[in-house]
């Protein structure tokens, strides 16, 4: 590999030298990590950001030699202090874990001992590290529980961690990590299992405990948003690889690696609305199968001759500073200074103006797509129309199993969906959206409330009653990987949507049947012979492509998509929004789009409703609710969200709500979202408030705005 | 917690009549009570007359579940189902077909039973943690592989080549301990020294495997991983984090079975001629002495039901997201 240019570190940094981390498998070793070199700086932190299978985790890992038993150090340094401790005896470096170097994990539920208290948890790393035993420790804990945000600390250190919601548990682990003061901390996607509230209050405790503290930190993440409000310095990994590092003003400014700039094109975003967000064709390679030359050269659409067969070397960016941007593409070497002036034509200077309009200029030509026009004629029947949609659980307890409450999942949700158009349904986790989704679908037996399609009642229950309406609404779940049949070929789950549905033209033959599979196949962008293999053997993307066309196997009217994207990379993502808004165009789709990500909803839906424990507290236009949000809620979960623009500005600083979701099992008296509300007052406290309507495609659940009423029809 | 006992108990009841039931009309498809007076009297001289006498005397000439000819509730309580084995749920065992009281032959024979029972039990159970514990903290090395291999052949080889070569070995060629029998207080521990060796050993292979994947499984756990970030030793990892955690799926195979090892081991008991309650009842199968077999069913269905309560109240001390409420 080439020389890696890392500029001259203080003397007290952790220096990673081409570290190189392998797993074995089926008697080989294939490289996951391959030559990552940088420089861990106190009072920095540094992004190690990139797609799901990069290498983030292996490297973060193999730093405290705490890979899994398959995982093998290939080769490298890791220096600390004098000391490297790829090479440190094992004594010597349980010296170092936890006490100069600590960690916190992505999945705050599984990485606390389940049967151990809080208060042991955090005594070990004290006892370990500084001798501290009883009392003192005891105090210590307290403090450090304090100092993560914890409330009634005291109490809290004898809890077990299944008493604790999620961001409390990673409020713990933090804790944990912090507790011997380390001079460095590796966070390893320390909120992507949390929501979007809460990654917010734990991003902003991390970045005031490095601030504070001085640490030197690596930000793992997937989210480009998580970059800008937290990191100093980024590097960007694909397939195992480093590829650009920079600062992050710089690195915002004009991301330069091809990848890079494609990851910034993939992002959904209002800006891109009606437009094709670039997806990158393909994959990221398997550790088996790696590129010669550039890793990146199937994908890239620069590549030239070169690419293929000469990994490329670190060239600075042109314009950065001494030890600032660099990236490893060969369209950045000086000789082929001509192709590059080709690859970024506009720019005088290298690269672009900002990430917004290199995003606009990376899409695809030709392929824009205008946002589908409603085609509700006034007056028809809407294609969805949901009143007043109850879905409640039964709390059973005691001798008898008798039912001693309820959880009020769905408590009242009215909805209305033309043909054509996308409906958001958002919320944190826990607040319904997928029950909803349930009950409109009757997978689940609603408690009270009336669905009615094209102006027809929806029944309750009953196969054959449901039938034609199962026929014109379908549904896409979350994961691709859990919904497919994995014993059935694609083609035979394809049939079997078809066929359970008893569509009309009675039974056709092998050849047509064969012809319909295909037909679906094509459209949802798939070769006709998938139909023959099975779904273990496609991607993620492949396989939520898969799920989509066996949804429409039937030609529904409605697709009911439960955030359909979550578990995909963003540019992977890419590809299946860029799907989804075709096939609305195509075919008139209406999407009930379930998701908690507003990214999407910006790009893809026409109107928004917003969820908070059961009810919906505001809905509108996508413009009358991200633009201008009226509800408080909507206005903490936007504010959680982390942006991108506000990398460059400095300072960030996000209005975090305090506390966390409570208990459907147990909402609090009035508006539920009193407690965390900074507006509430004594007539939120006493009563839930009534539905005012501010314009007329608008509504809202606030006394705030009670009595602010827009007559409904004015406008028309 | 106390609702949750008397909820499991009041499950017990149908659970008990149930297996009673099978056990009755499993032996009556078998063996039928002329049979069963055959076997008594002995095959060389019976008459007619004898067999009508033994049945009467033992009320054996009732209808197995349904009188007909009785009235009201006697049509149900005046059968051979009703007066064996209803009865049994009031503790009350009666008396073997030869006459003997359950009660107390089986008050004798609880003695040698659990003095070979629990020794074999607790012995194993140390031996089988402490093999796989180390299996697992040397997992992927040569020992780990090789300690797999001498499980998986031990498992192979027949419990009946164990209790054959033991004796054959130490009793006959070494002549260091008695091959069977049994003698009451100290002089008991000749006798049981072999059979709870053997009966630790043949156990051993399938027992280490599993302990060890189960170890295995725990260690991969993100918990562990955080538990060494923190810099702790592998011995504090594997013994307060490890060990604690996998105490739980321990627990579930461990407790259920403690109650039955007052039952004995039918096997060793046999093998070893222990008189204990094994011995009893493979005597009893043999004899078609269906008072016993039903009495040792019904006994043995009891402590299991207690095992099954055990290990869910066990549940409570070992993890905290357990409670009965
Ligand atoms: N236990 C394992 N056994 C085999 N391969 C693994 C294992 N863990 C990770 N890998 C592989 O190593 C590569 C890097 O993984 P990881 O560091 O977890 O990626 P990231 O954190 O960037 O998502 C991936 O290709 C992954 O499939
Ligand atoms: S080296 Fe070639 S293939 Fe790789 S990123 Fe640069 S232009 Fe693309
Ligand atoms: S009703 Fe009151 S508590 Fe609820 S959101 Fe409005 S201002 Fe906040
Ligand atoms: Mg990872």
């Amino acid at each position: 590999m080439s020389a890696i240019p890392v500029q001259a570190a203080p003397a007290d940094a952790l220096r990673v030298r081409d570290l190189s981390v392998g797993f074995a498998a089926g008697g080989r070793v294939l490289t996951a990590v391959d030559g990552v070199s940088f420089d861990l700086v106190p009072g920095e932190t540094l992004a190690l950001l990139g797609e799901s299978g990069c290498g983030k985790s292996a490297t973060a890992l193999a730093l405290l030699r705490l890979l899994p038993d398959a995982g093998r150090i290939l080769g490298g340094r890791a220096e600390l202090g004098g000391d490297d401790l790829l090479a440190l005896p094992p004594a010597r470096l349980r010296d170092v874990r936890g006490n100069r170097l600590a960690m916190i994990f992505q999945e705050p539920a599984t990485s606390l001992n389940p049967v151990l208290t809080v208060g042991q948890q955090i005594g070990e790393v004290l006892a370990r590290h500084l001798g501290l035993a009883g009392e003192a420790a005891r105090a210590r804990s307290e403090a450090l529980l304090r100092q993560v945000g914890i409330a009634d600390p005291a109490a809290r250190l004898a809890a077990y961690p299944f008493q604790l919601s999620g961001g409390m548990k990673q409020r713990v682990m933090i804790a944990i990590a912090l507790a011997a003061e380390p001079r460095f901390l590796l966070a390893d996607e320390p909120t992507t299992a949390l929501d979007v509230t809460i990654q917010a209050q734990i991003l902003a405790l991390l970045r005031d405990l490095q601030a504070q503290r001085g640490m030197g930190m690596l930000l793992i993440t997937h989210d480009l948003g998580v970059v800008a409000e937290a990191a100093h310095r980024v590097g960007v990994m694909y397939a195992g690889q480093l590829i650009e590092t920079g600062r992050r003003d710089d690195f915002f400014r004009r991301p330069a690696h091809p990848y890079t700039q494609a990851l910034f094109a993939a992002l959904p975003d209002v800006a891109r609305r009606g437009r094709r967000l670039l997806a990158l064709p393909g994959q990221v390679p398997t550790l088996a199968r790696m590129p010669a030359g550039c890793r990146f050269a199937p994908r890239c659409p620069k590549a030239f001759a070169r690419c293929g067969s000469e990994a490329p070397a670190w060239w600075p960016v042109p314009g950065a500073e001494e030890g600032g941007q660099q990236v490893r593409c060969h369209l950045y070497d000086p000789a082929e200074a001509a192709r590059y002036r080709e690859a970024f034509p506009s720019a005088p200077e290298p690269a672009v103006a900002g990430c917004g309009t290199d995003a606009a200029a990376m899409v695809t030509a030709g392929q824009d797509a205008a946002t589908p026009a409603a085609s509700d004629a006034p007056g028809a029947a809407p294609l969805l129309d949901v009143q007043d949609l109850q879905v409640h659980f039964p709390i059973r307890r005691g001798l008898f199993k008798r039912t001693v409450g309820w959880v009020k999942a769905v408590d009242g949700v009215s909805l209305h969906l033309e043909r054509g158009r996308t409906l958001a349904l958002v919320g944190e986790s826990g607040c319904g959206k997928t029950t909803v989704g349930k009950g409109i679908l009757r997978l689940l037996r609603p408690t009270r409330g009336e669905v009615a399609l094209a102006g027809r009642l929806v029944p309750d229950h009953g196969r054959q009653a449901l039938a034609p309406f199962r026929r014109q609404m379908q549904m896409v779940f979350q994961d691709p990987f859990a919904s497919l049949n994995p014993r059935l070929t694609v083609g035979a789950i394809l049939l079997e949507g078809m066929t359970a549905l008893g569509l009309p033209g009675g039974k056709p033959g092998a050849a047509e049947r064969e012809a319909a599979v295909a037909a679906l196949l094509d459209q949802v962008g798939l070769p006709a012979e998938a139909a023959y293999r099975y779904p273990h053997e496609f991607s993620g993307g492949q396989r939520q492509r898969i799920a989509i066309a066996r949804a429409l196997a039937v030609q529904p009217d409605l697709l009911v998509c439960d955030e359909p994207t979550s578990a995909l990379d963003v540019s992977v993502q890419a590809q299946i929004l860029n799907l989804l808004a075709e096939l609305q165009e195509r075919l008139g789709l209406a999407y009930l789009f379930i998701t908690h990500n507003f990214a999407v909803v910006e790009y893809l839906a026409h109107e928004v409703a917003v969820m908070y424990l059961g009810r919906i507290v505001e809905r509108g236009t996508v413009d009358e609710v991200l633009r201008d949000p009226r509800h408080p809620y909507t206005r903490t979960l936007l504010a959680a969200v982390p942006r991108i623009a506000a990398a460059g500005e400095g300072a960030v600083g996000n209005v975090a709500s305090p506390g966390e979701t409570p208990s459907p099992a147990n909402p609090p008296a009035g508006c539920h979202f009193q407690p965390r509300c900074p507006e509430a007052d004594a007539a939120c406290r006493a009563r839930y408030p009534e539905e005012t309507r501010l314009s007329p495609t608008r509504v809202v659940h606030c006394h705030r705005w009670a009595g602010k009423d827009v007559p409904p029809m004015l406008d028309k | 917690m106390f609702a949750y006992l008397v909820r499991r108990l009041a499950y017990a009841v149908p659970i008990l009549l149930g297996v009673n039931l099978l056990t009755f009309a499993l032996f009556f498809v078998v063996n039928t009570p002329d049979d069963m007076a055959r076997m008594q009297l002995g095959v060389k001289r019976v008459t007619a007359e004898a067999i009508a006498k033994w049945k009467a005397e033992r009320g054996y000439d009732k209808p197995l579940f349904f009188n007909g000819a009785a009235d009201g509730t006697a049509k149900l309580t005046d059968t051979i189902f009703y007066a064996k084995s209803a009865r049994m749920f009031v503790g009350d065992f009666g008396a073997a077909e030869d006459g003997r009281d359950i009660a107390r032959e089986i008050a004798t024979r609880i003695g040698p039973s659990t003095a070979l029972a629990v020794p074999t039990f607790i012995v194993g159970l140390l031996v089988t943690v402490s093999a796989a514990l180390l299996l697992a903290f040397v997992r992927g090395t040569r020992l780990d592989f090789w300690g797999v291999v001498a499980c998986v052949a031990a498992m192979s080889v027949s419990g009946l080549f164990y209790i054959i070569f033991g004796q054959w070995l130490f009793s006959k060629a070494l002549r260091l301990v008695p091959i069977s029998g049994y003698a009451d207080g100290l002089s008991a521990f000749k006798f049981l020294v072999l059979p709870v060796a053997i009966g630790v050993v043949a156990g051993l292979g399938s027992s280490i495997r599993w302990y060890r994947t189960l170890f295995i499984e725990e260690i991969g756990k993100d918990y562990v991983r955080t538990a060494r970030a923190k810099g702790l030793g592998e011995g504090t990892v594997l013994f307060r984090h490890v060990l604690k955690n996998a105490m739980i799926p321990i627990l579930t195979g461990v407790v259920v079975v403690i109650p039955q090892l007052f039952l004995g081991s039918l096997l060793m008991e046999s093998f070893f001629g222990i008189p204990g309650l094994g011995s009893y009842t493979i005597d009893a199968i043999n004899a078609q002495d269906f008072s016993v077999v039903r009495a040792m069913v019904f006994i043995g269905s009891v402590l299991y039901i207690a095992g099954l309560i055990l290990t869910d109240l066990s549940y409570t001390l070992v993890d905290p997201r357990v409670r009965f409420d």
